[in-house]
C-alpha cells in the first residue's frame, strides 16, 4: 500500500494539475502559432503544460517526501469572511454603503469567537459608517451610493442631501 | 557634479508642502500599520491604490513609499516593547530588544533602533542617486531579448531568496503568469480565458489580487489562530542612548548597511532577509557576542540598520528596470502604470522630477520617521493595545471600498472574495501568495518580451543564449536555481529562516 507523507504537497500538486488542465482547456481555441510569431496560445500553453509538470512532480513527491499534514481548515471563517465581501458587493449597488457596509462587518464579526457584542462595539460600527461615508464619498468622491436603487422611489419623497 | 543638480532637483520636488504633508501621512500610517500586527505594507498599499489616483504621480509614490519604510520602524517598535514583530523583518530586533526592555531600557533601545534605521536610509539615499542612474543607461540598450531573461532572473531570484517549498514557489509563479494572461490578447486581440464576461477584458486588476491574498485570506488564516493577545507595557523612559551605546552601535550599523544594501538590490532580497543576515553576522563577529540574546544593543543596531537599508534598495530595480523585488514594488509598479508611466529605465530620463523626487523624499521620510517615532511612542504604545477582533472587519471593509472603487464594479468585490479564499487555500499548503503576485504583474510584459525577441530573431530561441548579457543572466538565474536544488545550501537556507 503506497503512503501518503505529504498531504500538502499532494493536494498542492492536484490543484496545479487541475489549474493546469482547465487552463489547456479553456485556451483549446486559441491558435500556437510559430515561434517566430507567437500565437495567442503560445505562451499560455506553454505555461499550463509547465504548471502541470510542477503538478505531477508535486504529487510524485508527496509519496517519497515526509511533508507535512493540512491540520485543520477553517471553514466556518473561511465561508463567513467569503460571504461577508459578498455581500458587500452585491448590497453596495442595490441598498448602499450605508446598509453595504454595517452587513459586511456584522457578518464577518461572526467569524471570530472574540467578537462581543455591545454597546461599544455598536458606536465602533456607527462611527466606522459614518467615516468611510464622510471619507470616501464626501472627501475622495468615490462614487458609491449612500443609499441604492432600492431607494430610489423613497428619495423623491425625502431627497438626498 | 550631476549628481548634486539631480539631488537638488528631487529637494525641490519633494520640498513642496503638498508632498511634505503626503510623505508625512504615507510615514504615519506605515509606523501604524507596522505597529499594528496581521496588517502588512503590500495590503495597505492595495488599501491605498484608488485613493492616489487623483494625485499627481510623484505624490502618490511619495506617500506609497512612505507607507513602505514607515512600517519597518513600527514593526520594531512592537517588537522591542511587547516582544510581538508587527512585520517579519522586525523578528530578529525582538531577540535583543526586548530583553532591553525588560532590563528598562526599552527607550534607549527603541532610539537605537531608529538611529540605525536613519543612518541606513541616509547611506542608501546616496547609493541609489550614486547607482541608479548609471544602471538605467545600461538597461537602456536591453533589447527585448534581455528583458525576458532578465525577468527570468527576478522571478528566480524571488524564489531563491524566499523560504518555503522551492518547488510551491515555481508553481505559484507560474500560476501567477497564467493569471496574468487573462484578458485581451494585446497581439491579437482575441480574448483568453474571459468567459465573455466584459468585466475581465481587461484583464483582472492586480489590486484586486493583491487584496484578496494578502487582506482577506490573510484574515482568514489570523482568525484560525485567534490568541488573545496579552499585552503589558512597563513605562518608556530615558530615550537618548549613552556615551556607551553610541560607540558600541557603530560598527554594527555600519555592517548591517551594508549587508542591507547588497541583499536589498536583489529581487526577492528586501528587508527581512536582510535582517535575518545582519543578525546572524553580528553573532558571528561582535565582541560582545556572549550579550547576544541578553539585550545586546548590537542585536538591535545590525538587524534594524539592515532592513531599512533593504528596503530601500529594494526600490532600484524598481525604478531602472521596472522589475519589482517583492510585492510591495509591484504595487509601487502597478500604481505608476495607472499614472500613465511606463516602469523602466526610461523613468529616469522622461519623468525627472519623479525619480529625484522620490529618492531625495525617502531621506525627507526617514528623518521625519526619527522625529516622530520617539515622541510618539506613547500613542503606538496605545495602538498596540486595539484587539484584532476590532481591526479584521475594518481591513475587510477598507478592502472592499478600495476594489469597488477601482471601476465601481461590484463583479471585482466579487473577485476579491475569491482571491480570498484562493489565498487561503494555497496558503494552508504552504504556497507563498508572494510568488504568484509578482508571476501575475510580470506575465503579460514576458509574453510580450518574448514574442518580439522570437520574431527579430526569425523564431530562433537560441537569441537568448547568444546576445551576451542575456546569456548572462540566464546563465545567473541557472546557477541560482542550482545553488538552492544543492542540499548544503538549501540546510542553510533553512536556517536563515529557522530563527522566526
Amino acid at each position: 500500500m503506497i503512503k501518503i507523507r505529504a498531504e500538502k504537497d499532494l493536494w498542492a500538486g492536484l490543484l496545479y494539475v487541475l489549474l493546469a488542465a482547465a487552463f489547456l482547456w479553456f485556451g483549446r481555441d486559441l491558435k500556437m502559432g510559430a515561434a517566430s510569431r507567437m500565437g495567442p496560445g503560445y505562451f499560455p500553453l506553454t505555461l499550463s503544460w509547465i504548471l502541470g509538470a510542477f503538478g505531477v512532480i508535486s504529487i510524485v513527491r508527496s509519496f517519497v517526501a515526509d511533508g507535512s499534514a493540512i491540520g485543520r481548515i477553517a471553514w466556518k471563517q473561511l465561508a463567513l469572511i467569503t460571504a461577508a465581501v459578498m455581500a458587500f458587493g452585491f448590497l453596495i449597488d442595490t441598498a448602499g454603503l450605508m446598509f453595504a457596509l454595517p452587513a459586511l462587518v456584522i457578518i464577518s464579526a461572526l467569524a471570530s469567537q472574540q467578537s462581543v457584542y455591545d454597546l461599544k462595539s455598536l458606536l465602533v460600527l456607527v462611527g466606522l459608517t459614518v467615516f468611510c461615508i464622510i471619507v470616501f464619498v464626501k472627501g475622495l468622491g468615490v462614487p458609491m451610493p449612500i443609499l441604492g436603487s432600492w431607494f430610489e422611489h423613497a428619495a423623491v419623497v425625502a431627497p438626498q442631501r | 557634479m550631476d549628481i548634486f543638480a539631480n539631488l537638488l532637483l528631487g529637494l525641490q520636488i519633494s520640498m513642496t508642502p503638498v508632498n511634505l504633508l503626503y510623505a508625512l501621512i504615507g510615514c504615519f500610517l506605515g509606523t501604524a500599520i507596522g505597529v499594528l500586527p496581521g496588517l502588512g505594507p503590500a495590503a495597505t498599499i492595495a488599501m491605498l491604490l484608488p485613493a492616489t489616483f487623483a494625485m499627481p504621480p510623484v505624490t502618490a509614490l511619495i506617500m506609497l513609499a512612505g507607507i513602505f519604510y514607515g512600517a519597518q520602524y513600527g514593526g520594531s517598535t512592537t517588537a522591542i516593547l511587547v516582544n510581538l514583530p508587527g512585520e517579519t523583518s522586525s523578528v530578529v530586533t525582538a531577540l535583543d530588544g526586548h530583553q532591553m526592555a525588560r532590563q528598562g531600557k526599552a527607550g534607549r533601545a527603541l532610539a537605537t533602533a531608529a538611529l540605525a534605521s536613519f543612518f541606513a536610509g541616509t547611506v542608501c539615499t546616496l547609493l541609489i542617486a550614486l547607482f541608479a542612474p548609471p544602471l538605467a543607461e545600461v538597461a537602456l540598450k536591453f533589447g527585448p531579448a534581455e528583458y525576458f531573461s532578465l525577468m527570468v532572473l527576478g522571478l528566480i531570484a524571488s524564489i531563491v531568496l524566499a523560504h518555503g517549498s522551492i518547488l510551491h514557489a515555481l508553481g505559484m509563479i507560474v500560476l501567477g503568469l497564467l493569471l496574468g494572461l487573462i484578458g485581451t490578447d494585446v497581439n491579437s486581440g482575441l480574448q483568453r480565458y474571459t468567459f465573455d464576461l466584459p468585466e475581465l477584458s481587461d484583464g483582472i486588476g492586480f489590486v484586486i489580487v493583491a487584496m484578496g491574498m494578502f487582506g482577506v485570506g490573510e484574515i482568514v488564516a489570523n482568525l484560525q489562530q485567534e490568541a488573545s493577545r496579552d499585552v503589558s507595557i512597563n513605562e518608556v523612559k530615558g530615550l537618548w542612548p549613552t556615551k556607551e551605546d553610541f560607540r558600541r552601535m557603530i560598527a554594527p550599523t555600519l555592517r548591517g548597511t551594508a549587508l542591507g544594501s547588497i541583499l536589498g538590490i536583489l529581487p526577492g532580497g528586501g528587508a527581512a532577509l536582510a535582517s535575518f543576515g545582519a543578525y546572524a553576522l553580528e553573532k558571528k563577529v561582535s565582541r560582545n557576542r556572549h550579550e547576544f540574546g541578553k539585550g545586546a544593543i548590537e542585536g538591535v543596531a545590525a538587524p534594524e540598520s539592515a532592513n531599512n537599508a533593504g528596503a530601500q534598495m529594494s526600490f532600484i530595480p524598481m525604478l531602472t528596470l521596472g522589475i519589482p523585488a517583492n510585492p510591495v514594488m509591484a504595487l509601487m509598479i502597478g500604481a505608476m502604470i495607472i499614472q500613465g508611466i511606463q516602469p523602466g529605465p526610461s523613468v529616469m530620463t522622461e519623468q525627472p522630477t519623479l525619480f529625484w523626487g522620490l529618492i531625495v523624499s525617502m531621506w525627507i521620510g526617514n528623518l521625519m520617521l526619527l522625529v516622530l517615532n520617539l515622541p510618539l511612542i506613547g500613542m503606538w504604545v496605545k495602538m498596540i493595545t486595539i484587539p484584532y477582533r476590532y481591526l479584521f472587519p475594518m481591513i475587510i471593509v477598507f478592502c472592499a471600498i478600495g476594489v469597488f472603487s477601482l471601476n465601481n464594479a461590484h463583479f471585482d468585490v466579487y473577485l476579491m472574495a475569491l482571491f480570498g479564499v484562493i489565498g487561503y487555500v494555497f496558503k494552508k499548503l504552504d504556497c507563498e501568495p508572494a510568488p504568484l503576485l509578482l508571476g501575475f504583474i510580470l506575465g503579460p510584459m514576458m509574453e510580450e518580451f518574448l514574442r518580439r525577441a522570437l520574431l527579430l530573431s526569425k523564431g530562433d530561441p537560441l537569441v537568448l543564449l547568444t546576445r551576451p548579457i542575456s546569456a548572462g543572466m540566464l546563465a545567473l538565474a541557472l546557477i541560482l536555481l542550482a545553488l538552492v536544488l544543492l542540499p548544503s545550501f538549501s540546510v542553510t537556507r533553512e536556517e536563515a529562516f529557522q530563527e522566526e
